[in-house]
């Protein structure tokens, strides 16, 4: 296996785990950190098809400035969410936050 | 790929996996913060210098102590009780199962990987920085606007409402 997809293969891995995470945890807080997983899987698919040629000399960098920054500011947001969330229904379980439910 | 990558991306994994298993919040955000050690680990040794430095400050230093806050104040710091994962565990494990699969089925397929090129270092922070200011000036300014609307979004979110049950009690006046 040569190095790119020795990459490819943890960030897909890394990918899978996030998911899996999102789908099948309870606790609002656990959702988010999962979907950081999955950023951060993409991150690492950038630098190493950066590393290996693809882009221009510094594109795949600035993607992942960039994607850093939308993560930072995603997190704060999210977390503010789920903090009004947990004053509103005093759980942050998403069993339980279930008020529109049908 | 060397033998330190093959470590770091084990404890990449590791941390992960961690991270989304385990019971108590808390270890549940130490396994993220060592994952993201791990994903620091591998930009450095991509030759990633800036980008390694940054994934340290920036979500070991930030997102994840945003992370243990939000964690204490739910009161989340014990553990969980009851069951861990959500009544629709099954068809979640399933679905993300079958993904990862189509992905690593894919790209172990793909003939276009044999990239023989690697380069040789990545661009200094002076050249990072040049980049920037010249080429990417207009993102950049569009970042920071993103960055100071997510920031006052989340106070005016996290504020306790007016006559909110929830709300810490007022000092009394005087």
């Amino acid at each position: 296996m040569n190095e790119l997809s020795f990459f490819l293969l943890l960030s897909t891995l890394l990918f899978g785990i996030g998911l899996a995470g999102v789908l099948v945890r309870r606790n609002a807080i656990l959702v988010l950190v999962s979907v950081e997983l999955m950023l951060n899987a993409a991150n690492l698919n950038f630098i190493a098809f950066w590393r290996h040629g693809a882009g221009g000399e510094s594109a795949g960098l600035m993607f992942v400035l960039f994607s850093i920054a939308v993560a930072a500011a995603e997190a704060a947001v999210g977390l503010a969410l789920v903090i009004a969330v947990y004053r509103r229904f005093r759980t942050a379980h998403l069993d339980r936050v279930d008020t529109l439910k049908g | 790929m060397n033998g330190i990558t093959l470590i770091l991306g084990l404890v990449t994994l590791a941390g992960a996996l961690a991270s989304v298993a385990l019971r108590n919040l808390v270890h549940c955000a130490l396994g993220l913060m060592v994952a993201f050690a791990g994903l620091a680990g591998l930009y450095l040794s991509l030759g990633a210098q800036f980008v390694g430095l940054v994934q340290v400050l920036v979500y070991i230093g930030a997102v994840g102590i945003v992370f243990i806050f939000a964690i204490l104040l739910t009161r989340g710091g014990g553990s969980e009780s009851g069951s861990l994962f959500s009544t629709s565990w099954a068809v979640g494990g399933g679905i993300a199962l079958a993904v990862t699969g189509v992905m690593a089925a894919a790209l172990l397929q793909s003939p276009s990987l044999d990239r023989g090129s690697v380069r040789a270092a990545g661009p200094t922070v002076r050249q990072v920085g040049e980049s920037l200011m010249a080429d990417y000036v207009i993102p950049l300014e569009v970042m920071a606007l993103l960055l100071t609307a997510a920031a006052i979004g989340a106070i005016i979110v996290a504020m306790p409402e007016k006559g909110d049950p929830g709300a810490p009690p007022q000092p009394p006046p005087g």
